[in-house]
């Protein structure tokens, strides 16, 4: 899957986000898909156990029309956040032009974040993808909740994003954070097409 | 008809638009020069046709000479139905030939008429290809008009293509304060900011918003407050509840995508794409293109770009030529496919020898026939050899020796015993190095040196004969240099004879002479009497067939002279029989008799 198509003017972005269960990944996209026209967005699937935790992915095509003369697709997945979901998390992961890593800012969650960011480096460098040339931000989640519970974004920088990346704290429930993560996600991913060839990506 | 009041200067610019202005301008201020076709899209009401009015304006006060054709599709659609309708077809394609400046409205509707398209196609290649300019305006981009040849959408989209957005505040505002300037009203400070916080989805409602605000100012003569815009234009408009900030955060999410976009990708690989998808259009194989927009580095599109002309431009003559000889060879794959125009030239001139084919050597003459001497013992192996397996052991045999020494012989009977390789298909070309020279003179006369060329690039064997005619001839050298090259990269056999040895030929260009050392240069003697007609002449291991033909030959008595009464004028006029290979040599019947100036005339008493 390309990311640019200069011959047909097409230009598709994979953009998986990425964490432990329970941080938010779903409702990012809950939040992207209520917000973007009826028209510009494609159905999204949702595999979901009965309480709501995601099973397999959830995937949120959108079509964004002529972007500067290209026909620019982005394709957003989730991957179920459980431990025991591996296999999925790779799959959904091939091929991904970029990852947004949402991580649950409640103090208690520490680990389980750095279980999952362990996890994902893991799975790409399984995938034969070097992390660090891969766009990914990071995005503090649950910001909403009381101070005490939670890490603030500086902490939380401190403790998870030891490649400082770009970070955002956000509250994907009403939406704080949750285009400016994507926006620039899609930023870096833009960014990487000048520096690399067509058709490059995690996984390829 | 244009209509004067669509005009750059009342088309007021912001974000947008800026961009479709922009280029409408560039495109007015040089007609053809950029930009050819230039394909502006929007929703309803956002100044399309205010842009194609102005682009039409413009260029009709820079170009005054320029012939302008403003229409709307359905207009065009009328003429065409009218034309073909009242017989004048061509009165309709010889007037759209003839324009300069094609401004074209709403072309949405092309949507599933067939027959219009095919003539928008035509009359789109017609003025594209002699460098005039058109401009069209529909309410989306060209991928999304349903139904519509694809070869048209990629001709559509082969310009540059604009949108033109919903106007910001800012511009509306702009837009409402020229609106009233224009037409000389005013209103209370606030009522146009007002206005322009309606949501009205495009410029045209917006214009209808103020219309409706003008006749209430006027019919109550009482300027408007701030306070009344809502009441005057709710009935078109509910107050606007605050839009969801979710939209706006969607809608700006995709303008900061835009700039990204625009910023991020290479404008090297844009260009090539746009290259690929034009020639992919007019039917060309572009893997080239393509794999070099596989590549990391930028590539040199100019550069590409103009390889690709050429081959492109060499393809279609190649094909103009082989239709010309056989119309079926119209259309054929390998005339798209720049990356074969070396197999496209080689089709070419098989067509061309097949047409015309060159003379193949004298038929009846085989190599058995000639008697081995140890003058001739060597070229007559390598003969065998080139038979064999001919174009890999030596190429080119070039022999040399005196008259009658049987290198024509030789040449000729190498071309027939080749002859009947692959089941006969071979091309064997025998000419004599004279012909060769006057050919490509009547060649440059006629102006068909390519041609002439391929006629000779069909030729799996080429045999010339008298090379030393080329002997100082400095432009058949060079034709005959390439040809050289041409046949023996492909490992065609050449065999090359001369009356004289290489070193001889004092005009011959030393390229050719060393191409000529590379193969085999031998010499043959001249033959013997007693070797020619001897009984019992030795006969080489392998050549056993030859022996009774000599034998044969003096066993033949001579046939006694018949009277006048006796010969049969019938059979003389009838074609002759199957004459043996003997008199077919011309080393071995004379043509010429010498006069009698020599003979020693015995006085008779």
């Amino acid at each position: 899957m390309p990311i640019v198509n200069y011959a047909a003017r097409e230009l598709t972005c994979k953009i998986v986000y990425y964490g432990p269960g329970r941080s938010g990944k779903t409702t990012n996209l809950h939040y992207i898909y209520d917000s973007v026209p009826a028209a510009r967005r494609g159905a999204m699937v949702s595999l979901a156990t009965q309480n709501e935790r995601t099973l397999f992915f959830d995937f949120l095509p959108l079509d964004l029309g002529t972007v500067s003369g290209f026909k620019t697709r982005f394709q957003l997945y989730t991957v179920p956040g459980q431990i025991y979901y591996r296999t999925t998390r790779k799959l959904v992961l091939q091929g991904a032009d970029g990852v947004v890593f949402v991580a649950d800012s409640q103090r208690q969650q520490l680990e389980a974040n750095l279980e999952s960011l362990r996890d994902m480096h893991e799975v790409l460098a399984e995938q034969g993808v070097d992390a660090r040339g891969l766009p990914v931000v990071m995005q503090y989640n649950k910001q909403d909740l009381p101070r005490e519970l939670i890490g603030s974004p500086e902490e939380l920088d401190e403790a998870l994003n030891f490649r400082a990346v770009p970070s955002f704290a956000a509250d994907a429930l009403v939406g704080t954070g949750v285009f400016e993560t994507l926006r620039w996600t899609s930023e870096l991913v833009l960014r990487r097409l000048g520096a690399t060839a067509p058709g490059v990506g995690a996984g390829r | 008809m244009l209509d004067g009041r669509f005009r750059f200067d009342n088309f007021v610019i912001g974000a947008a638009n800026r961009l479709a202005s922009s280029a409408a301008r560039a495109v007015a201020d040089a007609p053809g020069a950029a930009y050819n076709p230039l394909f502006i899209y929007s929703s309803s009401g956002l100044g399309k046709t205010h842009l194609l009015g102005a682009i039409g304006h413009h260029a009709r006060q820079l170009h005054p000479g320029l012939a302008i054709e403003y229409l709307t599709l359905d207009d065009f659609v009328s003429q065409l139905h009218q034309a073909i309708a009242t017989g004048q077809a061509d009165g309709f394609k010889r007037r759209y030939a003839g324009v300069g400046l094609l401004l074209l409205d709403d072309v949405q509707f092309l949507t599933g008429r067939v027959e219009t398209q095919s003539e928008v196609l035509r009359v789109f290649n017609a003025l594209q290809g002699s460098g005039r300019q058109i401009v069209m305006t529909c309410d989306r981009p060209p991928t999304e008009i349903s139904d519509v040849d694809e070869r048209l959408i990629s001709r559509l989209a082969g310009g540059l293509i604009v949108d033109v957005g919903v106007p910001d505040y800012e511009t509306r505002v702009a837009i409402l304060r020229s609106k009233c300037g224009d037409r000389g009203v005013r209103f209370a400070a606030g009522v146009l900011e007002e206005l322009a916080r309606t949501p009205a989805t495009n410029v045209r409602e917006l214009q209808g918003s103020l219309n409706r605000l003008v006749a209430h100012q006027s019919l109550l003569e009482v300027p408007l407050g701030v306070a009344d815009v809502w009441h005057v234009v709710g009935a078109l408009h509910t107050p606007a509840p605050p839009a969801p900030p979710a939209s706006d955060e969607f809608e700006a999410f995709l303008s900061d995508l835009a700039t990204s976009v625009a910023e991020s990708v290479e404008t090297w690989r844009v260009r090539l794409g746009e290259r690929i998808v034009l020639w992919s259009a007019e039917g060309f194989r572009t893997d080239r293109l393509s794999r070099a927009l596989e590549r990391h580095e930028p590539q040199d599109v100019e550069a590409l770009e103009a390889a690709m002309a050429a081959d492109v431009e060499r393809l279609r003559w190649l094909e103009s030529e082989a239709v010309r000889l056989d119309p079926r060879c119209a259309g054929l794959e390998l005339f798209r496919d720049p990356e074969r125009v070396a197999d496209a030239e080689d089709f070419l001139a098989k067509t061309v020898a097949r047409t015309d084919p060159l003379p193949g050597p004298r038929p009846g003459l085989r190599l058995n026939d000639l008697v081995r001497t140890p003058d001739n013992r060597v070229v007559i192996q390598a003969a065998s050899a080139i038979v064999e397996a001919p174009g890999s052991r030596y190429n080119p045999l070039f022999v040399h020796g005196p008259a009658g020494a049987g290198i024509s012989h030789l040449a000729h009977a190498v071309g027939n015993a080749l002859r009947t390789r692959d089941g006969g298909t071979w091309c064997i070309a025998c000419v004599d190095a004279g012909d060769y020279v006057e050919q490509l003179i009547d060649a440059l006369q006629q102006g068909a040196i390519e041609r002439w060329r391929a006629r000779y690039r069909a030729a799996d064997v080429l045999i010339v004969e008298n090379v030393q005619a080329l002997d100082g001839k400095e432009r058949t050298q060079d034709e005959f240099f390439h040809l050289f090259n041409e046949l023996q990269q492909a490992g065609r056999q050449m065999i090359l004879t001369c009356d004289r040895p290489l070193a001889q030929l004092t005009g011959l260009q030393s390229r050719l002479r060393s191409r000529f050392e590379g193969g085999l240069v031998a010499e043959m003697g001249p033959e013997q009497a007693d070797e020619r007609f001897g009984r019992d002449t030795p006969v080489p291991v392998g050549d056993e067939a030859a022996a009774p033909t000599i034998d044969v030959l003096l066993d033949r008595t001579p046939t006694p002279p018949v009277g006048l009464e006796a010969v049969d004028f019938d059979a003389l006029a009838r074609e002759p029989h199957a004459v043996d290979s003997f008199f077919l040599d011309a080393e071995k019947v004379v043509l010429d008799w010498p006069g009698i100036d020599g003979r020693v005339v015995e006085e008779l008493r």
